[in-house]
């Protein structure tokens, strides 16, 4: 047994608890969970089966805590977990599954099988079975601090042009503002206008923001790859800035697995509850919208639909506050079929956007949410992470359709009666990036 | 030994010890589950949660319109069979006088004529449930032996039950030991087969809802 090799048996029998021993107990092969991947709905091929991903997992399981798997364990009468049989699953537990969640809402026995993958990936990082490019991209965010190599001085860069085109001033290390601002490598990098429009809104809000030199980078790689204790290093970055500059809440920008990584498994990884709240950018725009500090004037005419990003709706539970914000500024909404929680995910979740080795099964799977997308009839498709928005422009354009993405954020932007004379709150010690 | 002497024993301590095996396989099986504990989450939970552990236990029986169009065979099979099993044992009115016999409780059951035509439902379910499981790719692939252990361990007690109602096959008395010793078979093997998931369906669908619920979703 190669040490590698033994590191991800160990990691396997670290992850596994009751609630994988229930699930794999209770699993009756009846392969149900096929039917609500998109990895096999649009490919056909059994392999892609969720529960067949988990494997060695299960074997593991079964030799190690059950007592007839021990037994046959000591006859050597069951096969060992190899190195081998991992290079065969890796392909499997990173480039088809996206930790969507949609197989864990069809079990007939309510097994979260994504639960179990999340768990996997841990053993499977530990023995050296991730995709070469998610490692790289880890390695990223923990040296330089972003997985695609985004320093300060980039957003110093966008935050000036957002400052010259709105006027506005972007404030940067302000100890005692009421939120943090996080953002992902994917806005500051290709939407920038993110930024802008998150500035415009608060400015006419009239709330207290900041945004953090040393901890700007919401995406967490390491919760991809399942490495947790890198997962933990990049997190304790944004709570140290938290704690640090004394907010009440951290916003966790158009990103779906930022907000997993941070308001749902944050705590876990750090070993303790956090004393500031995590907010999606969705749950802070409508509670400002409830407030009455959101105010929009007129309607987007154009046919639009929203795709729910899994980890904000399925995994993260905000599905209402994106419907009550769009029907503010969109005329003709249009709701995809199994829209909400039961929304097919763009193919791209989960690191298989990050992992080049996944493009063409990706965009394979992306047909799914091809046909969902033309059932609506619209050409504008609302979304609200970053990450969702490049694959599905990716497949999109592969797909030769003219539809336009756009994050909710900026759209709601878009629609903003802004009021001059709202002054921006300036609590002492801040500064500004002009 | 005489048929009566085999269903005497089959009755007798060869249930008993089919009934404490598979009641100390049972605690073993949810020892080695719940033993495994979890940590607990630090994560503060939403408040205001539609979906709880409880709400998934009962909910999770009811199928997703999209999987259930997707894979109705599954569906229809399983809850056919199912329904047809449960009937059989707990609402067959012989079944029901033995229950009565042994622990001193009763209760109202069903007409025979219809018991009967449900337990041969299941049986004609669980024959589809195998044809299924042969002709899916993705069910042969999930398959091993076990599969068609557990399969055969459910049929031969429906089988064994219906022949010895309908005095088929063989001397009544012989059969109805045969139908005894399939139950008994199948007590000591349930809890080491995924059969077990008759009890761990329980736990797997409380934590799926539990997990779900903390982030503000009914699952």
């Amino acid at each position: 047994m190669s040490a590698t090799l033994e590191k991800g048996i160990n990691a396997f029998k670290e992850v596994i608890d009751a609630p994988i021993a229930s699930f794999f107990s209770s699993c009756v092969r009846c392969g149900m969970c096929a039917e609500a991947c998109l990895f096999y709905t649009e490919t056909g091929e059994a392999k892609y089966t969720p529960i067949h991903k988990l494997e060695p997992l299960r074997r593991v399981w079964q030799q190690e805590y059950t007592l007839l798997g021990g037994l046959g364990k000591l006859l050597g009468l069951t096969r060992p977990v190899t190195d081998a049989e991992l290079a065969e699953w890796e392909p499997l537990v990173y480039d088809s599954c996206t930790l969507c969640g949609r197989c864990s809402m069809i079990c007939p026995v309510g097994n979260d099988i994504t639960y179990m993958i999340r768990k996997m990936r841990e053993g499977m990082a530990a023995s050296g079975h991730a995709p070469q490019d998610m490692v790289a991209a880890t390695t990223r965010a923990i040296t330089i601090g972003s997985p695609m190599g985004v320093k300060w001085p980039a957003v110093q860069a966008q935050i000036k042009h957002v400052q010259a085109d709105t006027g506005i001033e972007v404030p940067v290390e302000r100890e005692g503002a009421d939120y943090l601002v996080l953002m992902s490598s994917m806005e500051i990098i290709n939407f920038p206008e993110y930024l802008s429009a998150l500035s415009r809104i608060f400015k006419q809000a009239g709330i207290s923001w900041t945004l953090a030199q040393d901890a700007f980078e919401a995406t967490n790689s390491g919760i991809q790859i399942g490495a947790s204790d890198l997962a933990g290093e990049i997190v304790g970055r944004i709570v140290v800035a938290a704690e640090r500059l004394k907010v009440k809440c951290v916003i966790s920008p158009e990103c779906g697995h930022a907000y997993t990584a941070l308001r749902w498994e944050g705590p876990n990884l750090m070993g303790r509850p956090f004393g500031f709240e995590v907010k999606h950018i969705l749950e802070v725009l409508d509670e400002l919208h409830k407030a009455g500090k959101l105010k929009t004037k007129g309607k987007d005419q154009r046919p639009l639909t929203y795709h729910d990003p899994c980890q904000i709706a399925r995994r993260g539970g905000v599905v209402e506050q994106p419907r009550r914000l769009l029907s503010e500024v969109a005329a003709d909404f249009r709701e995809m079929s199994d829209a909400g929680v039961m929304n097919w995910c763009c193919g791209g979740g989960g690191g298989v956007s990050a992992n080049s080795r996944a493009d063409s099964l990706r965009l394979q799977a992306f047909k799914v949410k091809k046909s969902q997308i033309e059932a609506t009839g619209v050409q504008t498709l609302i979304t609200a992470c970053a990450n969702c928005r490049i694959v599905l422009e990716e497949g999109l354009e592969h797909n030769h359709m003219k539809v336009e993405v756009i994050g909710l954020t900026e759209l709601l932007a878009e629609y903003l009666v802004e009021d001059n004379s709202t002054p921006v709150p300036s609590p002492a010690g801040g500064r500004g990036l002009g | 030994m005489s048929h009566l002497d085999l269903l005497t024993f089959a009755r007798g301590s060869a249930l008993n010890w089919a009934l404490v095996l598979f009641a100390a396989g049972v605690v073993l099986r949810l020892f080695e589950i719940l033993g495994l504990g979890r940590r607990p989450d630090l994560a503060k939970p939403r408040p205001d949660s539609p979906g709880s552990g409880w709400r998934t236990i009962v909910m999770r029986s009811v199928p997703k319109a999209d999987t259930l169009k997707r894979d109705a065979v599954t569906y229809v099979s399983g809850y056919t069979f199912h329904i047809g099993l449960l009937v059989s044992i707990f609402f067959f009115a012989p079944h029901i006088e033995f229950f009565r016999s042994q622990s001193g409780f009763g209760w109202p059951g069903l007409p025979s004529a219809l018991v009967d035509a449900l337990a041969v439902i299941a049986m004609v379910a669980l024959g589809v449930s195998l044809a299924h499981r042969i002709t899916s790719p993705v069910k042969r692939m999930l398959s091993d032996i076990s599969d068609y252990v557990a399969w055969a361990m459910t049929l031969l007690p429906l089988l064994t039950g219906y022949l010895a109602y309908h005095h088929l096959l063989l001397e009544y008395t012989m059969m109805l030991a045969l139908h005894l010793f399939s139950i008994e078979l199948l007590l000591v093997l349930l809890p080491f087969t995924k059969l077990f998931h008759a009890f761990s369906l329980f736990i797997s669908r409380w934590y799926n809802g539990d997990i779900s619920a903390r982030k503000g979703v009914a699952s």
